[in-house]
């Protein structure tokens, strides 16, 4: 049977239509998170108008309601660095092991039971993290180390290696599975243990996977704020030991956005150490997906 | 001929109901070339798998028999990484590692805990002078084992598993991804390997088990249903099923 088809004319239309606006939305992205980099540039270099550079980078106070105010912001990137290096101190070796354990060592039933856990801690809100830190993790850390306050850069490190968690053992566990199956039969059929397997197979196989988590953590950390606001004690004092209050880059922004007069070098400050913090995330993002790439 | 290498007795291999090797009985003979043909889910391979202790890790996997390796439970007597040390396997698919030609050698004396350079380097030169590598790899050995091409890649995979020194190596269907010219040289391997080594070759080319195998198995359904010295089971095979498969009427 000869079947004569004949397409209605609007269909080109409909495929041109579906084309632009799928084209605009992807488009629309780019535009904001240029726009967004481009305000901060505004808002944050108009303060080197008024106020030499190397104060800013260099300066270790941070009075910005001083007469004349000081806008060094040492403190607060070593309050930052602090704070998330020591995060990423507990968060990866425990994301590593746990990883490992999910993709490769439980059975079945539990692997599912603990990714889903895992993944679920990543669905409590920091602000819900940051206060059950702040009643029972500050005053432990008061407890243990014997000092006067708990509210320490060591306490936000705790809390955020939880929140850096989820991303680190998800991320991780997904690049583990994603090593062929022939890998590890490989491996086994020479008769290398499953502990020789994962170690000097599967773990080189999936290095930029699990590079890759270990950067997307500390992302998410550095960009942390409420939480750390809670619980570092929100001191913008330089730090010498992680058992002393901090303030971080974010914290700062948060506390004192509110209070500054809009337009005034305090104010202009405040994006500038937005502009820091940009850049730091940007670089991360990009390191991380360098390595996803490298993997492909 | 010579004496018994591999006793496989009343064996039957279950993934969960499914059934897939009904009470196999079958002697594997010291330095022969084993074939074993069959059309597609005959169990050839599930066969291998059992003899490599790769089905360990499949859940709801059961078997019921015995292997013997030279008079030892496979299954009860040998820990499963001497098992794997001493019956060797090399898989359909190439699967080299995802580390350099050098390491992918080194990597089977390395887990049993050799560590000495000198002898690492000897092993590596003999292995891949054995699988007929050694000349096309021997100036890039710090290349990644991934570059090769695919019969390269499964020579490497031979060369691998000599490493260890096996006493037995399966085959999967070898040379089911390679190109004629490739497929050549991995026979050539297998019959130089001969005076050392046992094989058993799974193969769904039934030209290759005749060009190689001293003995030939046929599976069916998960039944074997004939072996015999090559030249009978490919001249005046005894059952029907045999004839109508070697003569490609059916499979």
């Amino acid at each position: 049977m000869e079947v004569k088809f004949s397409r209605p004319a609007h269909h080109r239309w409909i495929e041109f239509a579906v084309e632009k606006a799928i084209f605009g939305a992807g488009i629309i992205s780019i535009i904001f998170v240029a726009l967004i980099f481009l305000f901060l540039l505004k808002e944050g270099l108009v303060l080197f108008r008024h106020y030499p550079f190397t104060n800013f980078f260099f300066g270790i106070q941070w009075s910005p309601i001083s007469e004349p105010p000081r806008l060094g912001i040492v403190p607060l990137i070593l309050g930052s660095l602090a704070v998330t290096l020591g995060a990423v101190v507990m968060a990866v070796p425990l994301g590593v092991c746990a990883a490992i354990y999910i993709a490769e060592i439980a059975p079945g039933w539990l692997k599912d039971i603990l990714k889903g856990t895992v993944e679920f801690l990543a669905a409590i809100p920091s602000i819900v993290l940051g206060f059950i830190g702040l009643v029972t993790l500050v005053p432990m850390v008061k407890n243990i180390f014997h000092i006067p306050t708990g509210l320490t850069a060591f306490s936000g490190s705790i809390m955020l290696a939880f929140m850096a968690m989820p991303t680190i053992v998800s991320m991780m566990e997904d690049s583990l599975r994603a090593v062929p199956r022939a890998y590890r039969e490989g491996a086994l059929a020479l008769g290398a243990t499953r502990w020789q397997t994962i170690y000097r197979v599967l773990i080189p196989a999936a290095s930029s996977g699990i590079l890759a988590a270990v950067m997307l953590g500390i992302g998410r950390v550095i960009g942390e704020t409420m939480a750390v606001m809670m619980i570092t004690g929100n001191s913008a004092r330089l730090p010498t030991t992680l058992l002393e209050p901090v303030r971080t880059m974010t914290a700062t922004i948060a506390a004192e956005m509110g209070e500054a007069v809009q337009g005034s070098t305090h104010y202009s400050s405040l994006f500038a150490i937005g502009i820091v913090l940009f850049i730091i995330t940007f670089l991360i993002n990009l390191t991380a997906s360098a390595f996803i790439k490298r993997r492909k | 001929m010579s004496e018994t290498k591999l006793q496989i007795q009343n064996l039957s291999l279950y993934y969960g109901t499914h059934q897939v090797l009904k009470n196999i009985c079958l002697d594997v003979l010291s330095h022969e070339i084993l074939g074993i043909i069959g059309p597609a889910s005959s169990g050839k391979t599930s066969l291998l798998r059992a003899l490599n202790r790769l089905n360990d890790d499949v859940p709801k996997f059961r078997k019921e028999g015995e292997v013997l390796l030279e008079g030892e439970n496979i299954y009860t007597d040998l820990p499963v990484w001497m098992v794997r040390k001493r019956i060797g396997m090399i898989f359909a698919l190439p699967t080299p590692l995802p580390l350099s030609i050098y390491e992918n050698v080194a990597y089977g004396p390395r887990v049993h805990g050799m560590n000495q350079k000198k002898i690492l380097d000897k092993i590596v030169e003999e292995t891949l002078q054995s699988a007929f590598l050694w000349d096309e790899v021997k100036d890039r050995l710090d290349h990644p084992a991934m570059r090769l091409s695919g019969g390269q890649q499964q020579r490497l995979c031979i060369a691998r598993t000599l490493a260890v020194q096996p006493e037995v190596i399966l085959y999967d269907e070898p040379c089911s991804g390679l190109d004629p010219i490739s497929t050549a040289k991995v026979e050539e391997a297998m019959t130089m390997l001969k005076s050392r080594y046992t094989q058993i070759l799974v193969t769904n080319n039934t030209k290759q088990a005749a060009r190689v195998s001293d003995r030939t198995a046929f599976f069916l359904m998960g039944e074997m249903v004939e072996i015999n010295k090559t030249e009978k089971i490919f001249t005046i095979p005894q059952d029907k099923r045999t004839e109508d498969y070697v003569s490609g009427r059916f499979g």
